[in-house]
């Protein structure tokens, strides 16, 4: 049992022209572990949803296959919140490219690059968000501010919106 | 905050923002030092202006362009919150992963 205090990784965020926006962040796992904790459902069910906010997860599935869809559902009290897609590139424990779109807004998917790489016996990942345009980018990030500040179901219907960078 | 973007995305424009950090210039030295022509200059220096992120101070017989920290600050602000979401997800990520890691060093 590890006792000592683990300095905490840092999360970074930054855009690239109007469309992109790129997370990155260090884990203290193999590649194979953050894969698996990114794409099996029972593990999913664990991290995605940001409890601060009040969600939580209602249900996770997916058909973790080349062509195979998943559906993300959250809720906040009595309303529930989907998120889905299809996967375009499996190539465990390095590489995994999905598209996702929230189902209240379904024309405007997002493709999702994602890679892990091993660096020291840990885990580099690094998300690339592609949006549908510029506009999406903007509503997506502009949401992650709102949320934070009002609770109404408006809000979090846009807070969610921002989830589908997932 | 959409024409913090747009204005942001163009790569010139960025690197006339990039070079205003250091303190305002006129549009002949921009444009000298990013080897862009004086209407080039003019025109992003416009589109800028609009965004609010640029400024023009009059200096004795020249226009200088100065940066507003302002719409920089905001869309700093933004994509903290931004990260912020995320950050509290790989937190309970990182859970998950110790998890795992103990299962596979029992067997």
């Amino acid at each position: 049992m590890m006792t000592a205090t683990r300095t905490k990784n840092t999360t970074t965020v930054e855009l690239e022209g109007d469309r992109v926006v790129v997370i990155a962040r260090t884990f203290r796992a193999p590649p194979r572990h953050v894969f698996d904790a990114w794409t099996k459902p029972e593990l999913v069910a664990r991290w995605w949803a940001p409890k601060s906010h009040g969600v939580t997860v209602k249900s996770i599935d997916a058909d973790v296959e080349i062509g195979g869809r998943y559906r993300y559902v959250l809720s906040h009290g009595d309303n529930e919140f989907a998120f889905s897609g299809e996967y375009v590139e499996i190539d465990r424990p390095g590489r995994l490219v999905y598209t996702q779109v929230f189902e209240a807004f379904p024309d405007q998917p997002t493709t999702i690059t994602v890679t892990f790489e091993e660096e020291d016996g840990l885990t580099r990942m690094v998300s690339r968000e592609v949006y549908a345009s510029a506009e999406a980018r903007t509503a997506a990030l502009e949401s992650g501010m709102e949320s934070g500040m009002r609770e109404t179901m408006d809000q979090l219907d846009e807070l969610v919106a921002e989830l589908a960078a997932g | 905050m959409v024409e913090t973007f747009a204005a942001l995305a163009e790569p010139n424009r960025f690197r006339i923002v990039e070079l205003l950090r250091s303190g305002p210039r006129p549009v002949n030295t921009i444009g000298e030092r990013l080897a862009l022509r004086q209407p080039q200059v003019s025109k992003h220096l416009k589109v800028l202006k609009a965004a609010g992120l640029v400024e023009v101070e009059p200096r004795a017989q020249q226009r200088f362009y100065a940066l507003r920290p302002e719409p920089l600050r905001r869309l700093d602000d933004w994509l903290d919150r931004y990260r912020q979401l995320w950050d509290e997800r790989f937190d309970a990520m990182d859970e998950v992963l110790e998890e795992l890691t103990q299962k596979e060093d029992e067997g």
